[in-house]
C-alpha cells in the first residue's frame, strides 16, 4: 500500500507542477491574469505531494519491503536501521526523488515566504522551477519508477554498497543536493527575473539568501565528502580530482562567484549580466555534475551505476533546461546590463577580478573532466589527474588569494592602494617569512611554499577588515566574510603542511616489531578477526607513541569484509593530535606471516577541514544577519501597517 | 572602467549557449558509442586458487577446485538464491546444460530450502554445487557480486570471466570461450 501511495503522490505533484508551470506562464499575459491567485497554493502542495512520495520511499526502506524492487536491489534486512534509512537516496531512482522533493519544498517554500520580488517575477521564477521539477518527474514516472513491485519477492535484497556504509557519506549526498536545490532556487530566479527584465538590488536581495544557503551546504557537503575519502578509501590522500569530487567543485565555484556578485547587484546595482549568467552557470554545473556522475560516461572510483538510457533521459533534461535559459539569457542580456559603474581600483573591481578568476578555475576543472572523452573520442584513453589540475588551478588561485587580502579592505566604486598600502604591511612580510623559511627548510615544492606563504598573509589579512570597529556592533555579515576568508588560510595551510611534510611508509611487520614513522613509534601488537553487524574484520592493534617519551595509545586499523554485496574495505585508524594525524592502514598478510602496514604522518592535515567549516560557518554567519535583518524589516512594516489599520478603524468609528 | 559585462560583444552573450552546445555534441558523442565494457579480471589466465567447498544440497557432492582439473572445460557460476539476476539467468544456464556443457555452482550465502526453492522454481542445470556460506571462495575468485561466471580449462585455469547475467545474445560468446578453452 505505501509503494502505491508513494506513486499516486508522486504522480499528483508532478500533474500539479504541470498546472503550475502553465498557470504561471499565463498569468504573465494579460488573457491569464486570473490564473496569478493559484500559482502559489499549487506550488506549496506540489512540495508536500512530493514530500509525501519520499516519505514513502523512507519507510519501504527502513521496513525492508523487499516486495518493491528499489528496496531489494540495494538494501538488506541485515543492515542497521541507519544505513536501511540512508539507503533511501543511496541509489540512482531514490536520489532522484529526494532530488525532486526537496526543489518542490524550495519551490513551497518560496511561494509562502517571499514578498520582496515584484509579483510578476515571482510567478514566473515559480513557473520556471515548475518546469525544471517537471523534467525530473517525467524522469521519475517514465525511467526509473523508484516504487516497482517486484515478483515473485525475493528473500533477501543486494545490500548497500559496503563504502557507502559510513555515518558521514549516509548524510553527504543529502547535504549535497540541498546545495544542488538552493541552487535551483537561484537558477529560477534568474529565469524569472531575465522573462520580466525585473533586474535590481531588490531582486539581489530576494536572491541572496537561496545562494548562501545553497553555497553553504556545498561547502558542508565536499567538506564532509573529502574527508570521507580521506578515510573510508584507505589512501591517505584527500583530494584526487576524481570525476565525481570534480562533480561538486564545480557548482562550488560557480556558487561561490555568483554569491560574491550578487553581493555587488544587491549593494551596488552593478553586474547584472554576470549576476544573471552565473546565476544560470551554477545550476547548470549542478546538472551536469549529477549527469557525468549518473550517467556512467566517466569512469571513476565511486561506483555508480552504468546506464546510457537514463543517460540519454538526463541529457535531454539538460538539454531543454539549460539550453533553453541560456537562450533566454542570450536574448535578455543585452536589455539587462546597465548598472552602477565603478573603477579598476574598487570593491566591485576586486570581486569582479574574484569572479573572473573563480570562473577561470571552474573552466580548467570542467575541461580536465572532460578531456578524457574529448580524447576518447578521439580514439585515445588518458586520465587526467592531480599533475595537470594542481599547476593550472593554483595559475589562477595565486593571484585570486592576493587580490583576497585587498579586495575587502576597498571601498566601493572608487579607492587607492595608498589608502591601504600601510595595513598590508604586515601580511606582505609574512608571506615573505613564510617563503624564506620554506625555502630554508629545503625540499618544498613551489605549490605548497606559495601555498604556505600565502596562507600566513591572508590569514593576517582576512582579520583586517575588522581594524578600528566596534566588535559588537559589526554586522554579522562582515564577521561572516572574516570567518570565511579567515577559513580559506586555514585550509590553505593544511593542505600545504599536508603535501609538503607528509611521511609515508610502507612496512611488513610480524607481532611486536617497533616500525616509525616521522616522530612516532608503531608496534604492532596483535591481529585478530572481529564481527560487525554485516561484516566480519581483521583488526590489527597498535600501539603508537609519539617521541621517545610519549603515552602509548591503541589504535586499531580493519580489514573488513562485508556480505551483501560482498566486498572487503580497508577501515583506517586515525589518531589525531593537535599538530597533525597518524594514519594506519592494515594491508594483507604476506606468506611469512608478516603484516603490510601502510602508515602516515601528515602534520596540520586537519586544517584542511577545519577551514573548510569555518568557510561554512562564515557563510552561516552572513546568511544569519541577513535573515535577521530581513525579519526586522518585515516586522518594522507590519507595525506600521498595523498602526495605519488600527486608526483607519479608529477614523470609521468617530 | 565601466561594468565589464556591458562591453561585452554582442557575441560573448552567446559564447556559453555555444560551449554548452559544444558540451552537449562531445557527450551524446560518448553515450551513443559502444563502450569497451569488458573487465578483465587480473585472474584470467591464472589457476584458480584452491578450495573446498561442502555440498549446498543433500543430492549432490560439493564443489573442490580439483575436480575441475579433469581435462575438459567447465563453467563455474556463482549464484543465490536471494538474487534477482540469477532468476533472470536461469534460463541461459538451462539451455547451456542441455548443450552438454558441465556447470558447477557456488552458491553465496543461502540456507538449502530456499536453494531448492530457488531450483525448482528456476530449473536446475548444476552438476555439482558448493556452499560459500560466508563469501570467502567467491571473494578469492575476485567475484565482487552475483552472479559471475567462470569459464576453466582442463587444466583448472581461468580462461575468462563473465560478470553479472548472462543474457540469450550471450550464449554464443560463452560457447565460443568454452571452445577456446579446450583447445
Amino acid at each position: 500500500m505505501i509503494a502505491e501511495l508513494g506513486l499516486a503522490a508522486l504522480w499528483l505533484a508532478a500533474a500539479l507542477a504541470g498546472l503550475q508551470l502553465i498557470a504561471g506562464a499565463l498569468s504573465l499575459t494579460a488573457r491569464g491574469a486570473s490564473l496569478a491567485g493559484i500559482v502559489r497554493p499549487v506550488a506549496v502542495v506540489q512540495g508536500l505531494l512530493a514530500l509525501v512520495a519520499f516519505m514513502a520511499l523512507v519507510d519501504l526502506f527502513a521496513s525492508t519491503d523487499l516486495s518493491v524492487k528499489l528496496v531489494a536491489m540495494n538494501s538488506h534486512s541485515m543492515k542497521p536501521l541507519i544505513f536501511k534509512i540512508a539507503g533511501t537516496w543511496g541509489n540512482h531512482e531514490g536520489s532522484m526523488l529526494l532530488w525532486v522533493t526537496v526543489m518542490g519544498v524550495a519551490g513551497g517554500f518560496v511561494a509562502l515566504v517571499e514578498k520582496r520580488l515584484p509579483e510578476p517575477t515571482m510567478l514566473a521564477t515559480l513557473a520556471g522551477q515548475a518546469f525544471v521539477s517537471l523534467g525530473f518527474y517525467a524522469f521519475l514516472l517514465i525511467a526509473s519508477n523508484p516504487f516497482e513491485r517486484l515478483l515473485p519477492v525475493p528473500q533477501e535484497g543486494n545490500g548497500l554498497n559496503p563504502l557507502l556504509q559510513d555515518l558521514g557519506l549516509a548524510f553527504h549526498p543529502p547535504t549535497l543536493y540541498l546545495g544542488y536545490v538552493g541552487l535551483s532556487v537561484a537558477f529560477s530566479f534568474a529565469i524569472g527575473a531575465l522573462v520580466t527584465r525585473e533586474v535590481g538590488p531588490a531582486f539581489a536581495r530576494a536572491m541572496r539568501p537561496w545562494v548562501l544557503g545553497a553555497w553553504i551546504f556545498l561547502t558542508v557537503g565536499i567538506t564532509a565528502g573529502s574527508y570521507w575519502a580521506y578515510y573510508e578509501l584507505g589512501w591517505g590522500g584527500w583530494w584526487f580530482w576524481d570525476p565525481v569530487e570534480n562533480a561538486s567543485l564545480m557548482p562550488w565555484l560557480a556558487a561561490t562567484a555568483l554569491l560574491h556578485s550578487v553581493s555587488v547587484l544587491a549593494a551596488r546595482n552593478a553586474l547584472r549580466a554576470w549576476t544573471m549568467m552565473l546565476g544560470v552557470v551554477a545550476f547548470s554545473m549542478s546538472m551536469i555534475g549529477t549527469f557525468l556522475v549518473r550517467s556512467g560516461i566517466l569512469t571513476s572510483v565511486h561506483a555508480f551505476a552504468v546506464d546510457p538510457e537514463r543517460g540519454s533521459f538526463i541529457l535531454a533534461l539538460l538539454a531543454i533546461n539549460i539550453g533553453g535559459a541560456l537562450i533566454l539569457f542570450a536574448l535578455r542580456a543585452a536589455t539587462v546590463t546597465e548598472g552602477e559603474r565603478f573603477a579598476v581600483v574598487s570593491r566591485e573591481g576586486a570581486l569582479v577580478f574574484n569572479n573572473v578568476m573563480l570562473s577561470a578555475i571552474l573552466g580548467i576543472v570542467l575541461f580536465g573532466t572532460l578531456y578524457p572523452l574529448v580524447a576518447e573520442a578521439m580514439g585515445a584513453k588518458v586520465s587526467v589527474g592531480p599533475p595537470y589540475f594542481n599547476p593550472m588551478g593554483a595559475l589562477f588561485a595565486v593571484p585570486m588569494l592576493i587580490v583576497l587580502m585587498v579586495g575587502p579592505l576597498l571601498r566601493w566604486r572608487r579607492d587607492s592602494f595608498p589608502r591601504i598600502g600601510k595595513t598590508l604591511v604586515i601580511p606582505a612580510m609574512l608571506i615573505v617569512a613564510g617563503m624564506i623559511a620554506m625555502v630554508a627548510i629545503g625540499g618544498v615544492s613551489l605549490l605548497s611554499t606559495l601555498g604556505f606563504a600565502l596562507a600566513l598573509g591572508l590569514g593576517w589579512a582576512s582579520v583586517l577588515p575588522l581594524k578600528g570597529r566596534n566588535l559588537r556592533r559589526t554586522p554579522l555579515p562582515v564577521w561572516g566574510m572574516v570567518v570565511a576568508h579567515f577559513g580559506i588560510a586555514v585550509s590553505l595551510l593544511g593542505m600545504s603542511c599536508e603535501s609538503a611534510f607528509s611521511i609515508e611508509k610502507l612496512v611488513a611487520v610480524k607481532a611486536g616489531d617497533v616500525t616509525e614513522v616521522g616522530p612516532w613509534q608503531v608496534k604492532l601488537d596483535t591481529v585478530e578477526p572481529v564481527a560487525g553487524p554485516n561484516w566480519t574484520a581483521l583488526e590489527a592493534r597498535l600501539l603508537v607513541r609519539y617521541g621517545d617519551t610519549g603515552r602509548v595509545i591503541q589504535i586499531d586499523p580493519q580489514s573488513r569484509s562485508f556480505w551483501a554485496p560482498p566486498q572487503q574495505t580497508s577501515e583506517s585508524a586515525l589518531l589525531t593530535r593537535w599538530n597533525g594525524q597518524l594514519y594506519a592502514v592494515l594491508g594483507g598478510e604476506a606468506e611469512d606471516g608478516r603484516w603490510q602496514l601502510r602508515l602516515w604522518w601528515k602534520p596540520f592535515v586537519t586544517m584542511i577541514w577545519l577551514g573548510g567549516l569555518m568557510i561554512a560557518l562564515g557563510g552561516f554567519l552572513a546568511l544569519l544577519g541577513r535573515v535577521a535583518s530581513d525579519l526586522r524589516r518585515i516586522f518594522a512594516r507590519d507595525k506600521i501597517a498595523y498602526r495605519r489599520e488600527r486608526q483607519a478603524q479608529l477614523g470609521e468609528r468617530s | 572602467m565601466s561594468e565589464p559585462s556591458a562591453k561585452a560583444p554582442r557575441w560573448a552573450i552567446w559564447l556559453p549557449l555555444a560551449l554548452f552546445v559544444a558540451f552537449v555534441a562531445l557527450v551524446m558523442l560518448g553515450l551513443y558509442r559502444p563502450a569497451d565494457k569488458t573487465v578483465a579480471s587480473t585472474l584470467v589466465g591464472k589457476p584458480m586458487p584452491a578450495f573446498s567447498l561442502p555440498a549446498a544440497l543433500p543430492d549432490r557432492p560439493g564443489l573442490n577446485s580439483a575436480d575441475m582439473a579433469d581435462g575438459k572445460p567447465h563453467l563455474v557460476n556463482i549464484f543465490a538464491s536471494w538474487c534477482i539476476p540469477c532468476r533472470v539467468e536461469a534460463p541461459q544456464l538451462g539451455a547451456l546444460a542441455r548443450a552438454g556443457v558441465p556447470i558447477e555452482g557456488i552458491s553465496v550465502r543461502d540456507s538449502t530450502e530456499a536453494l531448492q526453492g530457488f531450483l525448482k522454481e528456476n530449473g536446475d542445470p548444476y552438476k555439482r554445487v558448493g556452499a560459500d556460506d560466508d563469501g570467502k571462495v567467491q571473494l578469492s575468485l575476485g567475484s565482487s557480486g552475483v552472479p559471475e561466471t567462470y569459464v576453466i580449462d582442463g587444466k583448472g585455469v581461468i580462461r575468462y570471466q563473465h560478470i553479472g547475467e548472462i543474457r540469450p545474445d550471450q550464449i554464443p560468446l560463452i560457447l565460443e570461450k568454452l571452445k577456446e578453452a579446450s583447445q
